[in-house]
């Protein structure tokens, strides 16, 4: 019990220490700059009392039941007596051995991707301002799948041991087609969800995997080839969303194309 | 009251949907892949209870204090119509918020022992440290003036991929002259600069300008801010590795 009580006042002081910046440089523009006073202040204040105690509670929540198990995970779905290679690996390492923590990697990174907060504030934003055109839940979703795909790849790559730019530069020429070819109005939040997928909850898991994975695989330097996925994650889902308009509008096309024949 | 308290229920109750994919996956692996119990099952209780009930909280406030903050300076920056000051407000918010970010500051130190070992810097403390707080500068400097000109594509009315689109180029032809062992981290960078409470904020700002500004339509100009922060730090980490 009392593990948790210091537990929650250090990551309080850690959530605090993180919002004074901000807090400052925004009082001290809207005082000095915009020489007004905060409209509602009350309401304000008590908000952001909600948003630090939010955080704190998320962050020692995650901390004490999610991230050690999710961590340990990682580790043994990596550790030589799980994977029990068929190849010696002082010669080739076969890809198929590593099956399951591809799967983990999709799996983890669709899951913690759907629970990130930072990505639930962009997508109820965007559903407000598109007059619910662009649904908050499919977003989230396609932002979901993007990271899943992003994360088995990153994982696949650093066992087949091939160049991380590689894959970086062939994404970039994919989100650069797809955005020719997008409908205008997503392309800014397309862009954006690959920033705010990355943030709490999926960081310390798929670091914790790429590093474990790293670690495991001879000839693998943890500290080069551990990173990395990160870039995965936030590579990807631009091009998910990309594709979810594309397939929405592809839909919507279709569809009216069709009714004037139903017609005759 | 009572609809206050429904729609707070029905918040747990959106919360508890969010979070039970990852419950999910990590119980089915730990059963029946890793095949091992699960441990400290009174630490998950508990956990589980914390995280969504943080979820719930941040949520609730998001709306009551982050959205409204961002939008309102917005609003009041479009009044007052000053682009400098607006400019120097985005660039001071991006630059305070990635400085003291943990994320950034672990990566640094990351960064700071891969240079000691691959012989980019003396191995000693106090070289580290240097190069650490530098790297960290220049990533804060950068997600400044990836803000500050974000903000101000907006007022001008550019569209978002006449600037992502070189800015991408920019990353592949830095990534053929950068040293090896900063390639990975830099594109990690990227990723790890922008915080929970950062996001919120700055969409907010961004969305309240596009609204603000007559011309600009909310959906196509206001988002696009979090893509340049994501994007110049790669650009500034790499050159920090070139030129140190």
């Amino acid at each position: 019990m009392m593990s948790w009580i210091t537990e929650i006042f250090s990551v309080l002081l850690s959530t605090i220490k993180d919002v004074a910046p901000i807090l400052i440089i925004i009082v001290f523009f809207q005082l000095f700059v915009i020489k007004r006073q905060f409209a509602q202040l009350k309401n304000l204040m008590v908000g952001m009392v909600y948003v630090i105690l939010g955080i704190t509670f998320f962050l020692v929540g995650l901390d004490k039941a999610l991230f050690p198990l999710g961590t340990l995970m990682a580790e043994q779905l990596t550790s030589k007596s799980f994977i029990n290679p068929t190849t010696d690996q002082s010669i080739s390492i076969a890809w198929q051995d590593y099956t399951w923590v591809y799967i983990f990697g999709a799996c983890i990174g669709f899951a913690t991707t759907l629970a990130e907060p930072a990505l639930i504030a962009v997508a109820i934003k965007a559903q407000t301002i598109s007059a619910g055109n662009i649904k908050a839940w499919y977003l989230r979703l396609a932002v979901s799948i993007g990271v899943s795909v992003g994360i088995a790849l990153g994982t696949y790559r650093i066992v087949s041991g091939t160049e991380l730019y590689l894959y970086i530069i062939a994404g970039y020429v994919i989100v650069i087609i797809q955005t020719m070819f997008a409908p205008k109005m997503i392309i800014g939040l397309a862009y954006d969800s690959g920033g705010v997928t990355t943030s709490t909850v999926t960081v310390p898991l798929v670091t914790a995997l790429g590093i474990g994975l790293a670690t495991a695989i001879p000839g693998r330097n943890p500290l080069l080839d551990g990173f990395g996925l990160i870039a995965f994650a936030s590579l990807f889902p631009i091009i998910a969303v990309l594709a979810y308009a594309q397939i929405t509008e592809w839909l919507t096309r279709r569809a009216q194309l069709k009714r004037p024949e139903e017609g005759d | 009251m009572f609809h206050v308290k429904n729609k707070f229920l029905k918040q747990i109750i959106g919360s508890i949907l969010d979070l039970l994919p990852i419950f999910v996956v990590i119980f089915i692996f730990q059963l029946f892949v890793l095949k091992q119990p699960i441990p400290n099952v009174a630490d998950i209780a508990i956990g589980t209870i914390f995280v969504v009930l943080g979820l719930t909280l941040f949520i609730q406030g998001l709306e009551k204090s982050l959205f409204p903050i961002g939008e309102n300076m917005a609003y009041a920056f479009a009044k007052k119509g000053s682009v400098p000051w607006l400019l120097a407000f985005a660039f001071s918010l991006g630059f305070g918020t990635t400085a003291a970010e943990p994320a950034l500051i672990a990566v640094a130190n990351e960064a700071a022992r891969i240079a000691a070992d691959g012989g980019m810097i003396q191995a000693s403390e106090q070289a580290k440290i240097s190069y650490a707080t530098g790297l960290r500068f220049t990533v804060a400097a950068s997600v400044g003036f990836a803000i500050l000109l974000g903000v101000l594509r907006i007022i001008r009315g550019w569209p978002l991929h006449y600037l992502i689109i070189p800015g991408y180029i920019g990353v592949v032809i830095m990534t053929f002259f950068a040293p090896d062992a900063i390639i990975g981290i830099a594109y990690d960078s990227g990723g790890v600069t922008t915080s929970t409470i950062t996001v919120p904020l700055v969409t907010a700002l961004g969305v309240g300008l596009a609204s603000a500004i007559q011309g600009r339509n909310p959906l196509t100009d206001g988002f696009g801010l979090i893509a340049f922060a994501s994007l110049t730090p790669m650009i500034f980490v790499m050159a920090y590795g070139m030129v140190i």
